[in-house]
């Protein structure tokens, strides 16, 4: 449910990028989301169509770039995703492990028209 | 018509993260030691803040600010045990975030106080996200909701600085596997505290009165360089 908090700071970020370029109309938003950020891309769509309304983000298309969540062990490196599994190494069992990505979540970048 | 692409590089959550430093800066001016509390309903929150004003508040005047979709049960819980407390009724929102917590801390008069407990809304999924701006973020967890949850909810697991496993107490009649939530905890979170507690019977809540202090005293020490 905190999707709609987090697509009424997506819309407050690109409008005020779009204001500071002039532009007339955004229509691509470029959002990167790492696995390991509880967020439903859904949602976030569902909620953009209600609060972007009259805006000039109204017909933006919310582009979605997922980044899957990567671990690498430091005992015996092996380099594993979650896959639905528990998260220490599945190899080896080892806990000591490092955080690859996953842990996105950011606005890359948006198309305009000036 | 001129195409043209802004390349923009922000985190999603910005405008939260600046409120939270702004809240940063408010409890460090005051003096004030702060706790981002977090758990799923039923965790033993309110019940861990209880035993904890109980036996502090000899030590510290504790101010206790209490997240909830509705009532005010567990501000009154926390003022009956000796605490001052503040209710913040989110009305319907799944978690508390740094422009709520705000306007509790302007009502309060910070330098009367010591110790400042946040009572987050009871979910493990959104609170992680939002950044309050106090000085630690503590988990509850329990033995009922079972040894699975730091692998099922990674964010929350990853973001915070002690861990209570609460009802242990529990132990021996459920099935709960506490090498496999360790190493879950420590594969997301090597540096992190966990703490064996029961609120029920007070068995290791000297612990977590332990660290409370350390903590306290840590950042006092930071606070007057």
């Amino acid at each position: 449910m905190h999707e709609l908090a987090i697509t009424q700071n997506v819309l407050n970020i690109v409008l005020d990028h779009a204001g500071k370029a002039q532009a007339t109309k955004i229509s691509k938003i470029y959002l990167v989301i790492g696995e390991l950020s509880s967020i439903v891309d859904e949602s976030v769509q569902f909620y953009w169509e209600i609060i972007a309304k009259d805006t000039l983000a109204e017909q933006a298309e919310l582009v979605f770039r997922r980044i899957s969540a990567s671990f690498e062990c430091s005992d015996c490196h092996t380099v594993y995703q979650l896959d639905g599994n528990a998260v220490y190494c599945p190899a080896c069992g080892s806990s000591r492990v490092k955080i690859l990505s996953g842990e996105e979540f950011y606005i890359e970048a948006i198309d305009v028209e000036t | 018509m001129n195409q043209q692409r802004i390349q923009i590089v922000q985190n999603i959550l910005s405008a939260n993260d600046a409120i939270a430093d702004q809240n940063r800066q408010l409890l460090n001016k005051a003096g004030l030691f702060s706790i981002n509390l977090m758990a799923s309903p039923g965790a033993g929150k309110t019940s861990l803040i209880e035993q904890t004003v109980k036996n502090l508040c000899q030590d510290y005047r504790i101010l206790v600010i209490d997240g909830d979709i509705a009532t005010t049960f567990d501000a009154d819980r926390a003022m009956a045990a000796g605490a001052t407390a503040i209710q913040i009724n989110t009305g319907g929102d799944c978690h508390l975030d740094a422009v709520m917590l705000n306007k509790a801390l302007v009502q309060a008069d910070l330098n009367q106080f010591d110790l400042l407990i946040v009572e987050n809304v009871g979910n493990l999924v959104c609170p992680a996200s939002f950044a309050l701006g106090t000085f630690h973020n503590v988990l509850v967890a329990s033995v009922p909701e079972g040894h699975d949850k730091p692998h099922k909810y990674p964010a929350m697991y990853r973001g915070v600085d002690c861990v209570l496993l609460n009802k242990i107490d529990l132990l021996p009649y459920v099935e709960f596997d506490v090498d496999f939530f360790r190493k879950g905890l420590e594969a997301l979170n090597p540096n992190v505290e966990l703490l064996m507690v029961s609120c029920r019977s007070g068995e290791g809540l000297e612990n977590w009165f332990h660290w409370l202090r350390k903590k306290i005293g840590e950042f006092r020490t930071q606070n007057m360089v």
